[in-house]
């Protein structure tokens, strides 16, 4: 009797995690054990893989374009999570306060958030057109000469920069502005009362409240960006001298167009690293700053 | 009163800052809007005119006679809608199991889906592209929309919002002979609308945006979702703009009116997702 309805209640459970489990195992599981294999091996998809042990891991450490794509890619990452967040931090301030049309703001900003990166990539591939681009027609008009953004190899990274902070900007600041809400009038009336200025209040009541949040949206943030694509695919194909190519753009190539798939797996196991030691980092390095129990 | 004053200096300068940005933020859209209809001198003249000077579909009709713009609609709006509802059922049946029925091995389970969240899909893809050949659902609608019915952060927000829930109606329904199936679907989804409604916004909003995966399985121009469709039109016309913005704009307005009906819960739904991420 008892067995039968422990039998039961296990059916039961197997019913509900039955879809998720089948997506765990066949989207997570075995492809990951798969690419892992894969990464010790030559295979062009047409003939049997060979074993070559860390050869590919030792020929990324040389290669040219792998070096090149993860330079590229960290030139992103740091340029672009940092300016990110502080200019979220500083929207979800102005938008967190008693103004006009606030609502309207806050719709509005976060508009280019729900639009897709193909979209958006083209209409910023003609805003940063050297000949028919505004950009530059309203640097013409204050009597300047615009660099041809994208087709300059100093300038096409900090373009695609821009153009992300566009799109995401909207993102980071409704994040950071749902926490300023949360946070207590009485924390900032009694800082009045002491006599806090504007700043004083930003650095040691606003900022120290928001850490987790900030951390969250640090690791995210960072993951994400590490995985920089449609952008880039779109707007430059990695060009001008393959000063945009990143480390994605690599294992999509490598994978997909020129058959080296071992290859491309120790390319992506290369990411996934990087990415699990920020990430780790950033947890051990929480400690020293992020603020649990200011509530 | 100097307090007051420079306060209100403050929140003017905040005004015209935040009016700034916001015509910042809408005005590369509205620049696409207008380029979708103008013709293809007037997007590269210099000094460039506001507005075009006719309005007619001239350009939305040049892409349909050589890329079937429709079908990638359908395609979207098909992949990303079935993609949802089952990335949402899926999701809230495995919340159910890890908030609401005690089974051994439940936390171990469980920490292995949270592992899975850090995995880049670049990771799984490639092999993930092979099982799929292997299964003969590569260049398929089951090829786009299976991954999408996944979401480990998808079962982890549910789960948190079930927990919340009381167990003692749960307990009486059983006691009063209903299967866990009918409370599952009778009692807890009601209660969880909040919760379904950000998983279900976040997982459409990635259906209908991907890029990578489809590039990947989708070799057939008529499978394709409009991204990809959008980026196969641009390898046709690459500085057409006024082409490649009737393309964008036919992109946009789903999810822009999506959007605009439903931005409550758009933003809720994603500021949601981090406090409790």
């Amino acid at each position: 009797m008892v067995g039968e309805r422990k039998f039961k209640k296990y059916l039961v459970v197997v019913i509900f995690l039955f879809p998720s489990l089948v997506g765990l195992i066949v989207f997570n599981i075995i492809p990951i054990i798969q690419s892992a294999i894969m990464s010790f091996t030559e295979w062009d998809l047409l003939t049997k893989p060979k074993f070559i042990g860390l050869e590919n891991y030792i020929n990324i450490c040389s290669d040219e374009n792998s070096i090149k794509g993860l330079t590229n890619t960290l030139k992103y990452v740091v340029g672009y999570v940092p300016v990110i967040i502080v200019l979220g931090l500083i929207f979800a301030v102005f938008l967190d306060m008693k103004i006009t049309g606030v609502k309207v703001y806050r719709s509005i900003i976060f508009i280019p958030v729900v639009i897709s990166w193909v979209v958006v990539s083209l209409i910023w591939l003609w805003l940063y057109s050297p000949d028919s681009g505004l950009i530059n027609y309203f640097i013409s008009i204050l009597g300047f000469e615009g660099p041809a953004w994208l087709q300059n190899e100093h300038t096409a990274m900090p373009a695609i920069i821009i153009a992300s902070l566009w799109k995401d900007m909207g993102y980071v600041t409704i994040i950071l502005l749902s926490g300023l809400q949360n946070i207590d009038d009485e924390f900032y009336e009694s800082a009045n009362i002491d006599g806090a200025n504007s700043l004083q209040k930003l650095f040691y009541i606003t900022i120290p409240t928001l850490s987790p949040i900030i951390f969250f949206l640090l690791v995210t943030l960072l993951i994400s960006s590490f995985q920089i694509f449609d952008q880039v695919f779109i707007m430059t194909r990695g060009g001008p001298f393959g000063s945009t190519r990143t480390l994605v753009q690599e294992i999509y190539e490598n994978a997909f167009q020129m058959s080296k798939v071992g290859f491309a797996c120790a390319q992506a196991w290369v990411l996934v690293v990087i990415i699990l030691t920020v990430t780790i980092t950033q947890n051990i390095l929480q400690k020293r700053w992020v603020n649990y129990d200011s509530k | 009163m100097i307090l007051n004053k420079r306060a209100r200096v403050n929140k003017i300068c905040v005004q015209i800052i935040l009016l700034a940005t916001s015509f910042l933020m809408i005005f590369p859209l509205l620049w696409m809007f207008l380029g979708a209809f103008k013709n293809n001198n007037e997007v590269i003249q210099m000094p460039p005119t506001l507005l075009p000077s006719s309005v007619n579909f001239d350009n939305f009709k040049t892409i349909s006679e050589l890329f079937p713009i429709g079908r990638f609609l359908f395609n979207s709006v098909f992949v990303a809608v079935i993609a949802t509802l089952l990335q949402v059922l899926f999701c809230a049946m495995a919340a159910y199991a890890f908030a609401k029925i005690k089974f051994k091995g439940r936390e171990i389970v469980f920490t292995i889906f949270l592992v899975t969240m850090m995995i880049p899909s670049q990771l799984t893809m490639i092999t993930l592209y092979r099982i799929f050949v292997g299964l003969g659902i590569s260049n398929s609608y089951l090829g786009l929309i299976l991954p999408g019915t996944y979401n480990a952060l998808g079962i982890f927000l549910m789960r948190q919002h079930m927990s919340t829930l009381s167990d003692s109606f749960i307990e009486a329904a059983l006691v009063d002979g209903s299967t866990q199936f009918r409370i599952f679907w009778r009692i807890i989804l009601p209660l969880c609308k909040p919760a379904l409604a950000t998983v279900g916004i976040l997982g459409f909003m990635s259906a209908w945006n991907t890029f990578l995966w489809p590039l990947i399985i989708i070799s057939d121009t008529n499978l394709s979702t409009l991204p990809l469709g959008l980026s196969k039109i641009q390898g046709r016309w690459t500085t057409e703009w006024n082409l490649l913005m009737a393309g964008d704009v036919i992109s946009t307005i789903p999810i822009l009116i999506v959007y605009l009906f439903t931005q409550k819960y758009f933003i809720k739904s994603l500021a949601h997702s981090g406090v409790k991420g």
